[in-house]
């Protein structure tokens, strides 16, 4: 019978033919841990009675949810981890300040094509990225894998989301993937796995924001068809069965904005535009790359964020931070007065960093937008891509990114001009230190390594 | 008998415990303090052993925090009766031994605040308003929840239960 990706990996893993609906036991390759959880992993396993973890060079374990530590309980937890690391001999560690779990996980290649990996995070679906069944699972599930090296699971059924086109400039897949979740709905995708065709050819990076995204459909996994890193078995079968199908006209799609608290209600920007903000956060697993940084940086390079907002970038990895370092655009975001975090998930789940107060109003270029997700349970929080994102930093209000990315110096002022003489006053206007860092930022742009940005 | 407290769809584990009150941000003895504490402000100080939550649609989704089911188990939760769950809140609360059961009309049967009795035996939820019948539990969960939880079991049997 043919098969859906997921059918292909969990059969090859279990050793057996099993179809959707079936339950099997599936060997992980690796099972990957966090901050967040640890303490729970830790009294799992000793409930469980192991001591050691079933293979030292399968685990790796990140602190990245509340990191550096924001408050002595939580750098406690952090001792804690880091004893526990060094007690089994657990090489792939990677302590505050080296990034997002995922964004690690598949960029330094911890994540085996046609594999599956558990991971204590419900974005762990993000491995799908380079073709690996990624599943996030509770600390003792996570404890239990650690255990025994396998895992149990409901091999899902399957949903197609297939992308046809180009997307215009100043159009993103995050802006796709949130057409997608209007489209399925935020249980749309519940136990199933998505499967998307027509990306595989896609930077990682953008693999990896709809892999992850699909955690916000329910999905159990979301796996990307036919990516650079496959071999050559790991394709769906032509008349496997699918639970629903989607197709998205990558040319004709709008900026996507999702509405407070719901992830799924989504419109197209000319909905949102005037949508005044107080904090803009760039940043997360989502979208927290040197190519995010980049269309951030296209909007704002030479110019100031409106003096009422503020904006917080915190790049996804090390390697993301460096690369921005390395080639102006963190200079450029810094002298147009972003915030620089240091890696890791930063505000997106309100542990630290800028966490967000009553009545406050971000748009966020991360996955959730739930009530209290970044810090009051009064605050709202619009999700876009990092073209809006910096254009809402920009004027105070969300608005529609193309006009900008298409104006002339001139008419570009005016268009900043006229949504901040729009934007009812909120905050107050702070005052930007770092003239010195705009001269650097000029010079480095007269130098011409940046002039190019690939959007 | 014992209290039910009804929420809508979609609850997310944000709702359940904030990550703000995460127990490695408040500790370990504490975070059970904070379930719900914007979403059913109260909720923690007035519930009793053996109430029961009673929800619609993805029951659980969002986070894959287990510390939310943590929370309530810690608070001696009686079960969770919803429409659907989302896939981890649904692992998590089997491993930790608290009975998730779907059932197509006991959102609409329940108001908040009932005195409703869950039998698992009989699959039914017993309310005021009539009988919710539920959904039974496939036969790898259910060996899980008898014994009390994954860990439990493992114990008990060094693997999992056979997948039929």
């Amino acid at each position: 019978m043919p098969k859906t990706l997921a059918e292909k990996i969990l059969s090859r893993v279990a050793a057996r033919d099993a179809k959707a609906g079936d339950l099997v036991i599936a060997p992980v390759s690796r099972v990957m841990v966090h901050d967040s959880v640890i303490d729970a992993v830790i009294a799992g396993l000793r409930d469980l009675g192991k001591e050691r973890v079933w293979d030292t060079t399968k685990v790796a374990v990140f602190v990245d949810h509340a990191a550096p530590a924001p408050t002595p309980v939580v750098a406690d937890s952090h001792r804690v981890l880091r004893e526990w690391v060094r007690a089994q001999g657990i090489a792939t560690f990677y302590d505050a300040g080296e990034g997002v779990c995922h964004q690690i996980m598949v960029e330094e290649g911890y994540c085996e094509p046609g594999t599956v990996i558990v991971g204590s995070d419900s974005h762990s679906n993000s491995y799908g990225a380079v073709g690996a069944f990624g599943a996030g699972m509770g600390a003792t599930d996570v404890a239990v894998a650690l255990a025994l090296g396998r895992t149990w699971l409901r091999v899902p059924e399957s949903i197609k989301v297939t992308f046809t086109g180009r997307p215009r400039r100043g159009v993103t897949m995050k802006d796709a993937i949130m057409r997608v979740v209007r489209e399925i709905g935020t249980d749309g995708a519940r136990y199933a796995c998505v499967e998307f065709h027509g990306a595989g050819s896609l930077p990682q990076g953008d693999r990896i924001t709809l892999a992850g995204m699909t955690t916000e459909m329910g999905a159990k996994a979301g796996i990307v068809v036919g990516t650079p890193e496959a071999p050559d078995w790991l394709f769906p079968d032509t008349g496997a069965t699918y639970a629903n199908e989607v197709t998205i006209d990558l040319s004709t799609l709008e900026p996507q904005i999702a509405i407070p608290p719901r992830v799924d209600q989504v419109v197209d920007v000319s909905a949102a535009i005037g949508q005044p903000v107080d904090v803009v956060f760039l940043g997360s697993c989502t979208n927290g790359r040197l190519a995010d940084m980049h269309q951030a940086a296209a909007v704002l390079r030479g110019r100031r964020v409106a003096p009422e907002v503020r904006l917080e970038v915190v790049p996804s990895s090390r390697r993301q931070l460096e690369d921005a370092m390395a080639d102006g655009t963190l200079l450029a975001l810094s002298a147009a007065g972003a915030v620089i975090g240091s890696s890791g998930c930063g505000p997106c789940l309100g542990r630290t960093g800028g966490v967000l107060a009553g009545q406050e109003i971000c748009f966020s270029t991360a996955n959730r937008n739930y009530r209290g997700r970044m810090g009051s349970p009064d605050a709202s929080i619009f999700l876009g891509s990092p073209y809006v994102a910096a254009v809402a930093a920009l004027t105070g209000v969300i608005d529609d990114p193309r006009p900008y990315l298409e104006a002339s110096d001139a008419e570009f002022d005016a268009l900043v001009a006229r949504r901040r003489a729009e934007r009812p006053g909120r905050g107050a206007a702070s005052a930007r230190s770092g003239e010195h860092s705009r001269e650097l930022a000029l010079a480095w742009v007269r130098r011409g390594p940046i002039a190019e940005i690939d959007d | 008998m014992a209290r039910a407290w009804l929420f809508g769809d979609d609850l997310d584990t944000d709702q359940i415990v904030p990550g703000r009150y995460a127990p490695f941000m408040v500790g370990q003895d504490k975070f059970h303090l904070y379930a719900f504490c914007d979403a059913r402000p109260g909720f923690a100080k007035e519930v009793q052993p053996g109430d029961l939550l009673v929800g619609g649609e993805n029951f659980g989704c969002g986070s894959s925090r287990e510390y939310a089911v943590a929370a309530l188990k810690k608070l001696g939760l009686g079960g969770v009766v919803a429409k659907s769950f989302a896939r981890i809140f649904f692992r998590n609360c089997v491993n930790l031994g608290i009975p998730a059961v779907e059932s197509a009309d006991a959102a609409a049967l329940v108001r908040d605040g009932d005195e409703v009795t869950l039998d698992l035996a009989a699959g039914v939820l017993l309310t005021p308003r009539g009988d919710a019948r539920l959904r039974a539990l496939p036969d790898f969960a259910r060996e899980i929840l008898n014994a009390g939880g994954v860990v439990a079991y493992l114990r008990a049997h060094g693997d999992f239960p056979a997948t039929g």
